[in-house]
């Protein structure tokens, strides 16, 4: 198991993807972040500290949860429903950023996608990720990336929250045993 | 878990999870989702083989929400009428294809062969089986309990629920007496020893034949139906005796705790057990008790039907 992304890292490209995000959308009126749980979630908050920090106010921020809109629902017993929380401003009219920790297959952001279009119709929705690992199955990408790490499909990323895991850390180890 | 028979079925953790995942579907079908995708392309059959309203409604509002097919069979205008067995019943059910069976009964244990006879492959949901169980409505009513008195807690400890009224025919106390001990409460059942099932006392709960003594003890209050197509017998004198001793009134309401709340099962007899203002003072949370029925019965059906398929059934 090796790290690929300290904590001092992570902390770095939380802060560069709000300044970022702060860019495209000229300010943080507009915009709605939505972390999809469990560490999504918890990502999503700490780029609304940061992106307060820089404007001052209060970002818009919740979390979406994905899994009654999963594709592979169908190939493993049901999974516990994680909290979707919308802020009472909605998604119609706003610049929705999905936040989440890595991106893989992008199957998630797909499911993320209808979930978020059952609800209304965001203006726009982009996607933040601490960490893009390659392999997709399908044709999403990612607008504000932390960290990008090639990885071979057997490895196994594992990002670590402090919130979560009691430590923040990225790590890349071997497949097969965890 | 394939399907849902009895409580006995449910460990504890199970029926938490399963309180854990209503809450979540009420919160987002209250809000932004009315309608979810999850089964889409499956089918569930509503077997009533017994009048029903809330509950066929119920299951038949919570599987379309989850966009699954619904088939609705009820004993009036079928070949169950005609006395067709529940086995070619079940085995016409397999062969239309269905997913799930949410079945309706008089008599108890239908659900149970059903699920037992390898006649059909899919889940079976036990939707109220003669004076047995009915499982979907003890969740239902242990998510209401919860919702309002758990503060917090994932399980019902130290609650104290009262049960009034037709106990022995009851199979909404049988589920509830279960259920709501597994999850830590403390049930008193009340109710003339005539309407007491015959066993009551080896259950783990007390059993009290004095309403007015046991209202200021109790954080909820569940009022049962005098169930008349049951009764063959003569059980007591007469509906006004049993009014004025195990029915809520006006009195009695003022006699609760603050906090506590009134619920029912429905359909009421007003003015048997449950006064009409009792049924609609503002601690009743008996039309609430309906719409969380829905997001219960789509936990039920969710964790049943929404995973993988599994082994078990027809050969």
């Amino acid at each position: 198991m090796k790290t690929v992304l300290p904590a001092p890292d992570i902390s770095r490209a939380i802060v560069r993807i709000a300044h970022e995000i702060l860019e495209r959308y000229d300010g943080a009126d507009s915009i709605t972040l939505l972390g999809i749980p469990t560490r999504g979630a918890h990502l999503a908050t700490r780029i609304a500290t940061a992106i307060n920090a820089i404007e001052g106010g209060q970002v818009a921020v919740g979390t979406l949860d994905t899994t009654m809109h999963r594709d592979d629902l169908r190939t493993r017993s049901p999974k516990a429903l994680l909290p979707t929380l919308i802020p009472v401003a909605g998604v119609e009219g706003r610049h929705v950023v999905l936040v989440d920790d890595v991106l893989f297959s992008g199957r998630t952001i797909r499911a993320a996608l209808d979930a978020l279009g059952e609800i209304g119709r965001p203006t726009s929705v982009s996607l933040a990720v601490l960490v893009d690992r390659g392999h997709r199955e399908l044709p999403i990408k990612a607008d504000f990336v932390g960290k990008n790490i090639p990885t071979s499909r057997s490895e196994i990323i594992k990002v670590n929250l402090v919130e979560v895991d009691g430590l923040d850390e990225v790590t890349i180890s071997e497949g097969g045993v965890k | 878990m394939k399907h849902l028979l009895s409580i006995n079925d449910l460990s504890r953790d199970e029926a938490i999870l399963i309180l854990d995942t209503a809450a979540e579907l009420a919160r987002i079908s209250d809000g932004p989702m009315k309608k979810l995708p999850t089964l889409r392309g499956r089918t569930i059959v509503n077997l009533f083989a017994e009048d029903s309203t809330r509950t066929r409604i119920s299951f038949e509002a919570a599987a379309k929400r989850l966009s699954a097919d619904v088939i609705n069979f009820s004993a009036k205008g079928s070949s169950l009428s005609k006395g067709e067995s529940l086995k070619d019943t079940a085995q016409t059910l397999q062969a239309m294809g269905a997913d799930a069976v949410v079945i309706r009964h008089p008599a108890s244990g239908a659900p149970f062969r059903l699920a037992d006879n390898q006649w059909m492959s899919g889940s079976v949901i036990n939707a109220g089986d003669g004076t047995h169980e009915h499982p979907s409505q003890a969740l239902l009513d242990a998510f209401t309990i919860r919702k309002h008195l758990g503060k917090g807690a994932s399980d019902l400890a130290g609650l104290r629920v009262a049960i009034v009224g037709d106990i022995l025919h009851s199979r909404v106390a049988r589920s509830n007496v279960l259920l709501l001990t597994k999850l830590g409460a403390h049930v008193t059942l009340v109710a003339p020893p005539t309407l007491l099932p015959f066993g009551v006392d080896s259950w783990p709960l007390t059993v009290s034949y004095d309403l007015d003594s046991v209202i200021p003890q109790v954080d909820a209050i569940m009022m049962l139906r005098i169930q008349q197509e049951r009764m063959h017998e003569i059980f007591f004198p007469s509906a006004r005796e049993y009014s004025r001793y195990f029915g809520l009134n006006r009195d009695r309401v003022n006699a609760l705790n603050p906090n506590a709340i009134i619920m029912h099962p429905g359909p009421m007899n007003r003015g048997l057990e449950i006064t009409a203002e009792a049924a609609d003072s503002a601690r009743s949370v008996i039309v609430e008790q309906v719409s969380n029925g829905v997001s219960v019965r789509m936990a039920i059906l969710y964790l049943l039907l929404g995973g993988a398929p599994i082994e078990g059934g027809i050969n």
